[in-house]
């Protein structure tokens, strides 16, 4: 594996371009290098399938978006391969692996440790504990976290000390640092964001998941989690995010999947991909050049044909109204 | 006067009643379950009842002691896995429902007739049959002791204006240690020196304020009997202990992943932590509290099934309410104001309400009532009881 030297190029923006131009653009392409590979993974809630996913793998390094219209399952999806649901299709052939480690079968938790680190849309926070002892919980290996040790504070001290020094170092990039000790609940949403996205960092994640990062955040700190999302792809992590919004996607992402109704129905760069049939689809309706609204009705002309049209109609009608009536008629007549 | 003094000396002794002590035990490990990990575990005296069973019954099989005391604390370790294995992973409101039924469940367990060779059914087993090796364990002198020795009697012949002087400066240093407590919440201490500083100066002022009140209403008991000072003495200690044991439990990484744990178990699995095992753990800890409470509630007296039933679990809770769920010294304020202070009614209703309107067995329901509409105010108006930080509880969840 030479992964430093990837690492080193993927901060150019050409050597990104080149990374994923071999790759096609087609549901569930190979890519090059690949950190996350899903196989066959099917959710069903009763009688609907949320995610029908054959195939789908994830680049190592690059900034990945998961873009779909409500519904389509793309929090589902989520859920699933980082463990905080079963796929129906678990005994089924339902397996995916991250970084060479099988994570079917594991916890959420195991899939943590294992260097994949999710957010939610929902934040969670835990609001009724500072910023710094939410920073503190998000660092993986604290020796002080086993019951039998943590009563023996000589023990864990070096180390908090030190998660500590590296907490501080992260809310300061974040700009949250002059409220560390402030509840977490006291922050606004968009903090809240920082806070959770600082929070995973803690464990040195290879990938972190975002669940619609810039959803309720307003747009002055949009632009400043995207500068965040961009860094750390720079510093070598590979990033998995859901957006509703397009305008994001196309200025951060590397690499666009489309889900829709459950299965992956494109893939592609992000200039490349919105013009992909299946996605306009997806977003417009398959009918969407099907014009509900007829503009031409404005134009005087089909105004009045439909006019006529629509006269002929009736006085065919009445005239059949008028049979009807006058058979009754002829019966009275008889 | 003299019945007001009286009734104050009741309520005093109450306060510092082995049972109290107990209790206090108890609500220490309830505030580990709920106010700390939230989990809503119903059934505190439940696990009381089991140490308390595992204990005399291994005592008057003939084991010695401490097996007797490891065999309740087993005992509740046993129960903590089979009430968590099924329902920690669930919602936490299953817990209290499997929980409080599983309190019942031992104590008809005990109330059994079937059972009556070991537990001694509905009536319960004397205490004079398992507290033999405990009382042979004091050092004590077999006479009776007053506390405080130095008490208002030996000044000034008595004189009733020191008497109320010193009730005025336990008055006023309680009020100062409030004070101070509250001063030091507002900003945090700078260096470890200044923290260990402020925690002197509560202290000592506590300490003065012991003195004071045990200088006005000196009590006095035998050493050696099995309502003296040396089962106190114990219950105390071990008061003191199990708080010092709390407080370094939950001021460690893994205190902070149960307070994590109560705020959002999701996120907290997300970031890699086995939630479910914590969880347990807690739930073991909380209960091994509960066990060491009930055994220290039935040395003096005795182990009767319908002494830990329900009731107790509930005053466990106004307890841990009174005193602030998840702060340290909470449980042991909480349980001793709810315990002198049901007292301290029940006394003055007797003193003070004519017996045609309110007999001495009503005035106790009317104890209960009064402590009700209490705990229902506190809810109210001070959710997060004497001790608890309010900026915590600002924040809705």
């Amino acid at each position: 594996m030479s992964e430093a030297p990837v690492q080193s190029d993927l901060r150019d923006p050409e050597a990104r371009r080149a990374l994923m131009s071999g790759v096609g653009a087609e549901p569930g392409s190979a890519k090059p290098d690949s950190i996350l590979t899903v196989d066959n993974i099917v959710r069903q809630f009763g009688g609907i399938t949320a995610v029908d996913v054959d195939h789908l793998e994830v680049q190592r390094g690059v900034i990945t978006a998961l873009i779909g219209p409500n519904g389509a399952g793309k929090t589902t999806f989520f859920n699933l391969i980082t463990g905080f649901d079963r796929p129906t299709s678990a005994r089924t052939g339902a397996n995916w692996s991250f970084d060479g480690k099988r994570l079917d079968k594991t916890s959420a938790s195991s899939v943590a440790r294992a260097g994949m680190v999710r957010t939610f849309q929902l934040t969670k926070a835990l609001n009724r504990m500072t910023v710094m002892d939410n920073m503190m919980l998000g660092a993986s290996g604290q020796r002080g976290e086993s019951l039998s040790v943590s009563m023996l504070r000589p023990l864990w001290r070096t180390q908090e000390r030190e998660i500590e020094t590296k907490a501080e170092e992260l809310l300061a990039r974040f700009k949250l640092l002059e409220k560390k000790d402030d509840y977490a609940g006291s922050l606004s949403g968009g903090q809240r964001k920082l806070l959770e996205m600082a929070r995973a960092l803690m464990s040195d994640p290879k990938m972190i998941m975002l669940d619609e990062p810039m959803a309720g955040v307003n747009p002055a700190l949009t632009q400043s989690l995207l500068g965040h999302i961009q860094s750390l792809r720079d510093e070598g992590m590979t990033v998995l995010f859901v957006e509703h919004d397009m305008h994001v996607v196309r200025h951060i992402s590397d690499w666009v999947v489309v889900m829709a109704e459950g299965r992956i129905v494109a893939e592609g760069k992000a200039d490349e991909v919105m013009s992909n049939p299946a996605v306009v689809d997806a977003y417009l309706g398959a009918h969407h050049d099907t014009d509900l609204g007829d503009d031409a009705l404005l134009q005087e002309e089909t105004l009045e044909e439909k006019i006529q049209e629509y006269e002929a109609e009736a006085l065919a009608e009445e005239r059949s109204h008028d049979h009807g009536g006058s058979a009754s008629h002829e019966g009275e007549q008889k | 006067m003299d019945t007001i003094l009286s009734i104050l000396n009741q309520s005093l002794r109450e306060a510092i009643a082995p049972s109290t002590a107990a209790v206090v035990i108890a609500v220490i490990g309830l505030n580990i379950h709920f106010g700390f990990t939230g989990l809503l575990n119903m059934g505190q005296a439940g696990f009381m009842l089991i140490g308390a069973y595992g204990f005399a019954i291994s005592i008057i099989e003939g084991l010695p002691l401490v097996v007797a005391i490891v065999v309740g604390l087993g005992g509740a370790l046993l129960f903590a896995l089979v009430l968590g294995i099924p329902t920690l992973k669930l919602r936490g409101d299953y817990l209290a429902i499997v929980t409080i039924s599983a309190a019942e469940i031992v104590r008809f367990v005990g109330r059994l007739s079937a059972l009556e060779d070991f537990t001694g059914g509905a009536l319960g087993l004397r205490g004079s049959r398992y507290q033999g090796p405990f009382l042979d364990l004091s050092f004590l002198p077999d006479t009776s002791w007053t506390l405080s020795p130095f008490n208002y009697r030996d000044t000034f012949d008595g004189s009733g204006v020191v008497r109320g002087l010193a009730g005025l400066l336990f008055i006023g240093l309680v009020v100062a240690a409030v004070l101070l407590v509250r001063r030091f919440r507002g900003a945090p201490a700078a260096t470890s020196g200044a923290r260990w500083g402020r925690v002197g100066a509560v202290v000592g002022l506590s300490l003065l304020a012991l003195l004071a009140i045990f200088f006005v209403f000196p009590i006095t008991y035998q050493n050696n009997v099995a309502q003296g000072w040396w089962v106190r003495l114990v219950a105390w200690t071990l008061v003191g202990l199990c708080t010092l044991l709390a407080a370094l439990l939950v001021r460690s990484p893994w205190g902070r992943l149960l307070r994590g744990i109560r705020e959002d178990e999701d996120a907290i699995r997300s970031l890699g932590k086995n939630v479910f095992a914590i969880k347990m753990q807690a739930l073991i800890i909380g209960g091994s509290f509960g066990a060491l409470g009930g055994i220290v509630y039935v040395l003096p007296s005795t182990v009767q099934a319908d002494s830990m039933g329900r009731a107790l679990t509930f005053f466990a809770y106004t307890a841990l309410l009174i005193g602030g769920a998840a702060t340290i010294f909470g449980p042991v304020l909480g349980t001793v104001i709810f315990y002198g202070g049901r007292v301290l009614l029940r006394e003055t209703a007797n003193a003070y309400v004519p017996s045609s309107i309110m007999s001495d067995q009503q005035t106790e329901t009317f104890s209960l009532i009064v402590v009700g509409v209490v705990l229902m105010l506190l809810v109210i108006f001070r959710p997060q009881g004497i001790l608890g930080d309010k900026r915590e509880l600002r924040i809705n969840v």
